[in-house]
């Protein structure tokens, strides 16, 4: 595991605690903030993969003990200042706010049922081939690390290396987020959906008969 | 290689400590200089609590069990059949629905971070964005759904779909015994959220 969000397996977290479906938000600042994120978002200064990766970069003790919506802002409040939309002091309360050149881009009120609605497709022609069909067996690196940057963002969790698996669903190619995070461009390629036997991944499955799926992408894979 | 600075600085560090002051500053200081606009706010805050929830999920499974054509239409391409209902957009650009049999339970996770098909069931639950389901759910589905005080039925192997790119997956539940004859809208009724995401079954009729 090399960043705490990369939690699939682990032990000692407790129960899983069901909830009414009313329930939308568990306190009054949630809503707001869940807005606020997205109507910062969509000023198109960063992509999705970027904000996770952000969120990822939290403390990890800060990770463990925000809640999800913190999460939600530290992320935000490290991008506005990472990528310039908002100086430290501005963030900090310091100083008279000058109006953004950014301000033009502004989500108004009219704006967010087209913007939520037409969300953000990863989809991508792409000048990279399949390499697999439905059914090969295929083999996941063994380091689940960004190959490009180090410390850097991917999709490959950590208990899903170097397992083998088979590929069940072609998607079509699409953004590779390890790139996309880092501002080294979409480089879409093939997206499978490849499942793997429980024994596969852990020592003591709960059952023989069980089986996990994870969306990877191509270069996470190798033929066996 | 390039390393990310800000490993070692932490913007948030410098907002108010408590949460909901840490939104006001937020809103506060984007609000001043231009860049997001309060009534948006207020927008997308009704979308969510008001527009989009599981009911758009219950109309699909509903739909699915009531009529054989759009449940292959499901199968051959789901974001285009579930976008001519009109429920695409934000965190629902690419669905897969997966079906539940006599042979295999579905459950769908985001182990990574939260992913959850918005357009369908609306924000995720807290639950599910919970460290314990993030967790357990790959490892140990069968505690988690006794969690929800589900038993599967002996021989019932589990597929647990870990959400790790932007495919969104919905599960299609079961039709419970003795919906036979029910209408569209009755047997939404029948449909949880939780069904849609297997942490649950459909209800039977009472």
């Amino acid at each position: 595991m090399t960043r705490v969000h990369d939690m699939g397996g682990r032990f000692g977290d407790g129960p899983v605690v069901p909830e009414a479906e009313d329930v939308k938000f568990h306190a009054d600042w949630h809503p707001r903030a869940l807005a606020i994120v997205l109507a910062s978002g969509s000023l198109g200064t960063w992509n999705i993969d970027v904000s996770r990766h952000a969120r990822e970069c939290l403390a990890p003790k800060d990770y463990t003990a925000f809640s999800y919506y913190e999460k939600w802002m530290g992320g935000l409040a490290a991008l506005l200042v990472q990528t310039g939309v908002l100086t430290r002091d501005e963030l900090a309360g310091l100083g008279d706010a000058q109006i953004s050149d950014l301000a033009t881009k502004k989500l108004t009120a009219d704006q967010v049922a087209g913007v939520l609605a037409r969300g953000g497709p990863t989809e991508r022609d792409s000048d990279v081939a399949p390499q697999f069909a439905i059914g090969d067996a295929v083999m996941t690196r063994a380091i689940a690390e960004n190959t490009m940057v180090a410390g850097g963002h991917t999709r490959l969790p950590s208990y899903a290396a170097k397992a083998r698996g088979r590929i069940l669903r072609y998607h079509g190619t699409h953004v590779l987020p390890d790139s996309n995070a880092h501002g080294l461009g979409e480089a879409p390629e093939p997206l499978y959906a490849v499942i793997f036997p429980a024994a596969e991944l852990w020592q003591h499955p709960e059952h023989p008969r069980d089986e996990i799926v994870l969306d990877l992408w191509q270069s996470y894979l190798e033929a066996v | 290689m390039p390393h990310d600075h800000h490993d070692h600085d932490h913007p948030h560090t410098l907002l108010p400590p408590d949460p909901a002051l840490r939104v006001k500053a937020l809103e506060t200081i984007l609000t001043e200089k231009g860049l997001i606009d309060p009534a948006a706010l207020d927008a997308i805050i009704d979308t969510y609590e008001h527009k989009i929830g599981p009911r758009n999920g219950a109309r699909v499974v509903a739909r699915a069990w009531s009529d054989p054509e759009f449940l292959q239409a499901l199968r051959d391409d789901a974001t285009k059949i579930l976008d001519e209902m009109g429920y695409f957009g934000r965190q629902g650009e690419h669905m897969v629905v997966v079906e539940n049999t006599a042979q295999t339970h579905n459950m769908v996770v985001c182990t990574l971070c939260s992913c959850y098909p918005w357009p369908l069931l609306g924000i995720p639950p807290g639950w599910y964005k919970s460290d314990a389901y993030r967790a357990r759910a790959v490892r140990e589905p069968r505690a988690v759904l006794a969690d929800f005080g589900v038993a599967l039925p002996e021989g019932i192997a589990v597929r647990v779909w870990d959400s790790t790119a932007e495919i969104r997956y919905l599960v299609l539940p079961m039709r419970p015994e003795g919906s036979e004859g029910l209408g569209e809208e009755a047997l939404m009724e029948l449909v949880t959220r939780d069904s849609m995401i297997g942490t649950g079954l459909a209800q039977a009729p009472v």
